[in-house]
């Protein structure tokens, strides 16, 4: 880190910050300084995507041609179920939050860090041990059991699932402790007049993501202990043969991992509503609805994990009542699609890179979402159950939604992390390469889905062969603008141009009153929130640059 | 870590205790973070076991006559014991909090005592519980062996009782060791009426672990 201040010609001594304040690797290891526990995220979590994304090229590779290329089949369920479990466990659930959240959160809402910092460390510290066991489990022996571990299967399976389901229960206590940590930091540790009203709707985000951790993964922590338990000591309660029900299981999981994937886009939400607002210039359209409309989300996102379970036996009511509350999920999505929409309408809308990610986010998500819908509906998830078409749309989802956005968010809050602006050319290169990769990686799997080709299977009939090939064709695209992304944001750490405290023109706090990169502190003086988040035309009256001076803002007494 | 370094001093510079942390602007800021932090963590403890009292009435729903034959070997007088001890450990944890409150160390030292002994009581009689369960070859699920009561799915019974008894005796060993690092800090003189929140956090947490047990015994030893 030392990097981040050895450019540019030093007349003055560099200044101090939170980056360079103290250089020692104990001063990293054992900071409670919650930019500092972000960026140690920033590190894990991207050395999972990395990894997990490997595996998916292999398997993008394997699947090229019809039979076996590269791997055996074992190999292959193998490389496809690390790719699921790191992906998810270990990179989309911790991405936005914990990177971003922890980063940026404290600074929105005014605050010198979380209200607990050391169980912050503590949850870092936590997911790094449910990582190393990943990869014990990976060393032990084969996990083939999908990133779902259903039950019968994954119980008489390599006894590696036992270290894949501690794994997970230890990385969903981090969770849960990071979510905890952020609810209580946004009730408790606003600056005085940063009301609710107030909140950059990133922390909205935060809040509903954070009420989804702290509510679901204690469940997934039980079901994956039970299953623990099962394969241990034989207690069968999957078990049919003692009494138990597989069926159980899965309504245990998606009970968890449907309200998990609003863990995954929830704060991916918070990001677009920042971009769209920020580089349109324009003030958010609809800030109430599409605050609560996250809200909204996170609380219907409890009552749809039946919709999993179409072909598994639950009762055709149940169905049809899981249906109907999947169709109410479209509303308060379509509430914030609208609203980014409309916050572009008559707005000056700069294409940065940060900017051509949220675009991309718009139409990615809207394919994502439409095909949830489709899903949704009964009889052609019958069909569709098992295929290409869910892979595709979820990947949509997470991929085309979670993953833009964190670039997005990336790219955007790069130059208050480091103080470096990236190389803007090469930015905005890779945002148009990741959009044309993802679109022909997955947009060739919606149409195999709809054409049957089941997902998971080693092999295929020479029927899917050409839309196989395009997809691993656009894989190698979308791999050569993420390691694109990758070269550039290095290369910007040792020469990338100094960045200024507020180069977006952006009006939440870190940006108005804290110093690229911030102090230590965050702020030298609490704020005093006298505007919204995205009340542009007030801030430009401030000081023509965007750039907040201290004696602008005028000290209101305020009850907070 | 952070509260020592000369920036902080100066963002501050008035004169305040010890025990503030220096990202929190009051003591009761600091106070009111802690507790709702313990009222979230305590929200996920109850979702923990939720999953476990919905396969408890799954099962009991599909097999009701091994949840009624099940109970017939379970002690209802060593359950009815447990119960008993751990209302008498909640009523002492709360008397703990309220002599701190009115700055009595010492009572506070002996109410943590007395609720960590109860701590203690209670897991003797389960360890003598579950002994003798396993001398008659009672184990959950595929291990089952005692032949005295024939209905079928009868281990599915102790599959639950051990799981969902077994994670809350977890949960006691924890709140002895909590309660033994309590006094420790008290007995140093730590807590003061004006500042005793891992008193007041750690007792929230044995109440959630008596309440727990409130459902857990009339579930599995009374009906």
């Amino acid at each position: 880190m030392s990097a981040a201040q050895t450019s540019g010609v030093a007349v003055t001594p560099p200044p101090v910050h939170y980056l360079n304040h103290d250089k020692s690797i104990r001063s990293w290891l054992l900071t409670v300084d919650h930019k500092r526990i972000g960026l140690m995220y920033l590190v894990s979590v991207s050395l999972a995507f990395l990894i997990a994304g490997i595996l998916a090229m292999f398997v993008r590779y394997e699947l090229m041609a019809p039979g076996q290329d590269i791997m055996t089949a074992e190999t292959y369920n193998k490389f496809f179920s690390m790719h699921g479990i790191m992906m998810v466990f270990l990179f989309i659930i911790p991405s936005i939050p914990a990177v971003m959240g922890n980063f940026a959160l404290p600074l929105h809402l005014g605050a010198k860090d979380v209200a607990f910092p050391r169980l912050n460390l503590a949850s870092y510290y936590i997911y790094v041990a449910g990582g190393i066991l990943v990869v014990v489990a990976l060393l032990v022996g084969k996990v083939d059991t999908g990133w779902t571990f259903y039950t019968p299967y994954s119980d008489r399976t390599s006894d590696a699932v036992l270290f894949m389901t501690m794994a997970v229960f230890v990385a969903g206590f981090s969770s849960i402790l990071t979510g905890l940590n952020f609810i209580v930091t946004i009730h408790k540790m606003r600056a005085p007049g940063m009301t609710w009203n107030r909140l950059p709707l990133f922390v909205w985000g935060i809040y509903a993501t954070s009420i989804v951790q702290v509510l679901a993964t204690p469940v997934i922590g039980i079901t994956m202990l039970l299953l623990f338990l099962e394969r241990l000591l034989g207690i069968g309660i999957f078990d049919p043969a003692l009494g138990g029900d597989p069926v159980l299981f899965q309504h245990f999981f998606w009970f968890y991992s449907h309200p998990a994937v609003y863990i995954m886009i929830l704060p991916a939400f918070g990001i677009i509503s920042e971009l769209i607002a920020v580089f349109s210039r324009h003030p958010i359209h609809g800030y109430r609805f599409v605050a609560l409309s996250s809200v909204a989300i996170a609380f219907l996102g409890f009552l749809v994990w039946g919709h999993h379970m179409f072909v598994s036996g639950q009762s055709a009511i149940s169905s049809i009542v899981f249906s109907l509350i999947t169709y109410l999920i479209g509303i308060p999505t379509g509430v914030k699609m609208f609203n980014w929409v409309a916050t572009m309408y008559r707005g000056s809308i700069r294409l940065t890179s940060p900017m051509l990610f949220a675009l991309s986010f718009l139409f990615l998500f809207a394919i994502g979402g439409f095909t949830g819908i489709a899903l949704g509906v009964l009889a052609i998830d019958v069909h569709l159950h098992d295929t290409y078409f869910v892979v595709a749309h979820f990947h949509y989802v997470m991929m085309g939604g979670t993953v833009i956005a964190a670039l997005g968010g990336l790219h955007y809050w790069w130059p208050k992390m480091f103080g470096k602006m990236y190389n803007e050319t090469l930015g905005r290169i890779a945002a148009v390469l990741i959009f044309i990769g993802f679109n022909l990686t997955f947009f060739t799997q919606l149409i195999l889905g709809s054409q049957g080709m089941p997902r998971r299977y080693f092999d295929y009939l020479p029927r899917f062969e050409t839309l196989h090939a395009w997809s691993t064709y656009g894989s190698w695209i979308l791999g050569a603008g993420l390691f694109l992304v990758m070269f550039y944001l290095l290369h910007s750490l040792f020469r990338g141009r100094t960045a200024p405290s507020n180069p977006w023109g952006a009006a939440t706090l870190e940006w108005t009153h804290a110093t690229s990169p911030p102090d230590h502190h965050n702020f030298h003086h609490t704020p005093i929130v006298t505007h919204g988040p995205y009340d542009f035309l007030s801030m430009s009256k401030g000081a023509g640059d965007g750039h907040f001076e201290e004696g602008s803002i005028e000290a209101v007494p305020s009850g907070a | 870590m952070a509260s020592s370094s000369p920036a902080t001093a100066t963002a501050h510079a008035d004169a305040h205790p010890a025990h503030l942390q220096h990202h929190f602007v009051s003591s009761d800021q600091q106070f009111d973070a802690a507790k709702m932090g313990m009222w979230l963590f305590l929200v996920t403890e109850v979702l923990l076991f939720a999953g476990m009292f919905v396969a408890y009435t799954v099962y009991r729903v599909w097999h009701p006559e091994v949840f009624v034959a099940g109970a017939t070997l379970l002690n209802p007088w060593l359950g009815g014991l447990n119960t008993v001890v751990l209302l008498a450990s909640s009523f002492t944890v709360a008397l703990s909090i309220h002599f701190i409150q009115k700055g009595n160390q010492k009572a506070l030292l002996i109410n943590i005592a007395l609720t960590m002994a109860a701590a203690f009581v209670f897991l003797v009689v389960k360890y003598f519980e579950y002994t003798h369960k396993f001398h008659l070859g009672i184990f959950p699920g595929e291990n089952y062996a005692y032949a005295d009561v024939s209905v079928p799915y009868i281990q599915q019974f102790f599959s639950i009782y051990f799981v969902m008894t077994g994670i809350h005796g977890v949960h006691v060993l924890i709140g002895i060791g909590l309660f033994i690092w309590l006094a420790i800090r008290a007995a140093k003189g730590h807590f003061t009426s004006e500042w005793y929140t891992p008193v007041e956090l750690v007792g929230l947490y044995w109440h959630i672990v008596d309440i727990i047990w409130i459902f857990l015994f009339p579930l599995l030893y009374l009906i």
